[in-house]
């Protein structure tokens, strides 16, 4: 069987790898390309060096949303891994109903962003109109607020499912030899538990801060960015570049911040994963 | 270890059949749907493609364009832009190699971002079934757009409530009027039972009703004073009667000024249809959905927007459009033909007239069929008593992005966390800087 593999590997690869040059190399090379160009449609386009690109960086209201972002990036990954985390730890313990919780905890993440958004809006609306406080279209802090209780609401049984997995995986008899040890659950949620699911938390950082930082339904549908744009995350700020301008220089201003933007997650995940897989242990 | 092979091979042909199916039948469908299959053979007749604007009348053009293909054999393929992705659909459309015949634009500003595709239409049958030149959207000397409809807003009123407080739609001549009438429905609220004005509502689904449409109110009497049809920079001149208006609205309606952020266009729609306010702003597009909802003709009427500039004595609704019809230019020598002889057909047969008449409203056009929408027929009478019509000038705005930065202030005023003087400046200052950032 080994032996067809290596024979027919072309075969087996050539579907897959047709379909992402297609869906994925193609336009990402001519998003390149574009980037440098002014342009309404992609088939007239004029080259126009780095303007658009001088422009992108210049540009004040792209770097506030880059920073509400990365602030956006950070805290809803920390709470998204650390709640998703606890939920895991009990639900491994063997409680009653188990499965139905995980399957509860779960479900949100069945939902799409759009749909979340709006349903969201009108809970947080109608929360803060009770409380006599502006909603959430007048104010970036509660914006912020509702965006980071959604994104928690919707990944944490998502990430919960991956870090179950992890913990199961870990052997009884590292567990049962620490307690004959006499170590204390602290210490082996701390010197065996979570060195053991490293790699589960290297997957979920990564899931969480690339999802983070590519949110766009949940807030085009919560705080569209309101109140004047101060809620506006980076992806709907290249949207709104995009398509709520006048001109053909637009096209091309919107394109240059997608590319920033691309090469911005792939660094920032790059470095994640350095750092976390260097903590991972071998089992 | 043949039959292993075997067995190998066929997962492999039914791996690479199933990567690919996804695409096959996405052709298959494109190709029904566009009708192709019957017309396209007889490739000399040309063929259509309509890249619709308006979703409320998708079913309506899908059923005249098969009459159409019946009719003459040319296929007619009618697509439907999901609601507020015109843009995005258009710009992904047009690439195509089978991209749309017939688009449209919303007016000069949006013909900035297309008028390279923009076939000149003078001099073409459909050109000359226009009522008037005035209808034409101009790009230098060529006619880059047609308008194929003509719309009116004003503020809808339900007379009966209005009686019911005391008032008829003609004790309403002047913004005072109106203000007096509003303020005292507001004093006898509760023992009413209704309010003045519906939510002004500024979630996405209505802001429209006031960044744009409103806002065309003090745009309209600068540009009157000026003799002007655009500007690079606005004054601001009516802005004092713009907060008086937006002040009206907000201060005598169905909610509290701080919900306002968070009310929908249905909201708005949902309180007039049940009783609920006295008057709605919106446009004579909201027509069928009142009368869907039970509304009858002798509960409503359409009254100009009166915020107390110019002659108000004179004034008569909004009326204008920012739907105008541009047929691709770089479509084929047979499909343009092909489009325009369409579009006549529309502007000149019985079933074409009659479908636009009931579905879009009034049409432009020299042999435009009667219709049956109440608010279009206000306006006719308002015309008629030697009103003059306020016109569309927010089809001059810089951009989207201008809207915007107006909605939020408007907004942030109503719920009291920002000052008139935010909305001013996003008026005046956001004006000047969009404009010169469309225009660079």
């Amino acid at each position: 069987m080994e032996k067809a593999i290596r024979k027919y590997w072309p075969v087996f690869v050539l579907p897959t790898l047709a379909a992402f040059s297609v869906g994925f190399i193609y336009p990402f090379v001519q998003g390149l390309y574009l980037s440098f160009c002014r342009f309404t449609t992609i088939k007239k386009a004029s080259f126009n060096g780095l303007d658009n690109y001088a422009y992108a960086l210049a540009d004040s209201e792209f770097w506030h949303s880059f920073w509400f972002t990365a602030l956006f990036t950070v805290v809803s990954t920390v709470l998204i891994n650390v709640i998703a985390f606890a939920i895991a730890l009990a639900l491994t313990n063997k409680i009653k109903g188990a499965n139905i919780f995980r399957t509860v905890f779960f479900m949100p993440n069945l939902i799409g962003g759009i749909v979340l958004g709006y349903i969201w809006q009108i809970l947080l609306n109608c929360v803060l109109s009770i409380l006599e406080k502006p909603l959430l279209a007048l104010n970036a802090t509660y914006g912020f607020i509702g965006l980071t209780i959604l994104m928690c609401w919707q990944q944490i049984g998502y990430m919960m499912i991956i870090y179950i997995a992890g913990l199961q995986s870990i052997p009884d008899d590292y567990i049962e030899a620490a307690k004959i040890d006499g170590a204390t659950t602290g210490q082996i949620l701390f010197r065996i538990k979570i060195p053991n699911v490293m790699p589960s938390i290297t997957i979920c950082t990564f899931l969480t801060i690339t999802n983070g930082f590519k949110l766009f339904d949940q807030n085009l549908a919560l705080t569209g960015g309101e109140p004047a744009h101060a809620s506006e995350m980076l992806a709907l700020n290249i949207y709104n570049t995009f398509y709520s301008r006048t001109g053909p220089q637009w096209k091309g201003y919107g394109q240059a911040k997608a590319v920033i933007f691309c090469i911005m997650v792939i660094i920032i995940s790059m470095i994640q994963l350095r750092f976390t897989k260097s903590k991972e242990v071998q089992q | 270890m043949k039959m292993k092979k075997v067995l190998a091979l066929g997962l492999i042909a039914m791996m690479a059949a199933a990567t690919f199916a996804g695409c096959g039948s996405k052709g298959g469908d494109s190709a029904s749907t566009d009708g192709a299959a019957d017309g396209a053979a007889d490739g000399s007749k040309g063929q259509v493609y309509y890249l619709n604007f308006k979703p409320e009348a998708d079913e309506a053009w899908q059923d005249i364009a098969k009459q159409y293909t019946e009719e003459t054999g040319v296929p007619v393929t009618v697509i439907t832009a999901a609601s507020g992705t015109y843009e995005e659909t258009l710009s992904s459309e047009i690439i195509k190699d089978e991209a749309p015949t017939l688009f449209q634009v919303n007016g000069p500003v949006g013909l900035a971002n297309w008028k390279d595709y923009c076939y000149d239409l003078k001099g073409t049958s459909l050109y000359d079934e226009l009522t008037s030149d005035s209808f034409a959207l101009y790009d230098g000397d060529a006619v880059a757009g047609i308008a194929y409809v003509i719309e009116s807003y004003g503020i809808i009123t339900n007379t009966k409530l209005l009686e019911e407080a005391g008032y008829t739609v003609d004790d309403i001549a002047s913004f005072d009027d109106l203000k007096k009438v509003a303020e005292d429905i507001t004093a006898r609220k509760d023992e009413l039972g209704f309010a003045a004005f519906t939510s002004a509502g500024m979630d996405g689904s209505s802001d429209w009703r006031f960044k744009t449409h409103l806002a065309n109110l003090p745009i309209y009497f600068e540009y009157q004073d000026k003799g002007i049809d655009s500007t690079d920079a606005i004054e601001g001149k009516y802005l004092d009667n713009y907060k008086a208006i937006w002040d009206l609205y907000i201060n005598n309606a169905t909610c509290d000024p701080s919900e306002l952020a968070g009310k929908t266009g249905d909201d708005a729609e949902n309180e007039f249809a049940s009783g609920e306010a006295v008057f709605f702003q919106n446009g004579s597009w909201e027509y069928a959905n009142l009368i869907d909802k039970g509304m009858t003709d002798d509960e409503l009427a359409m009254i100009p927007i009166y915020i107390g500039a110019g002659d108000e004595a004179n004034q008569g609704l909004c009326t204008g459009t920012e739907n105008y019809w541009c047929v691709n230019s770089e479509a084929s020598e047979e499909d343009i033909q092909a489009t325009i002889d369409f579009l006549t057909w529309m502007v000149t047969s019985e079933a074409g007239t009659s479908m636009l008449a009931d579905q879009i409203g009034v049409i432009p056009f020299k042999n435009a069929a009667d219709t049956t929408n109440l608010f279009v027929l206000n306006d006719r009478d308002y015309t008629d008593n030697g009103k003059t019509p306020v016109s569309w000038n927010f089809t001059t705005m810089p951009s989207e992005e201008w809207k915007n930065g107006v909605g939020s202030a408007l907004t942030a005023y109503a719920a009291g966390t920002g000052s008139w003087d935010d909305v001013v400046t996003a008026f005046v200052d956001g004006w000047a800087s969009e404009y010169a950032a469309a225009n660079n």
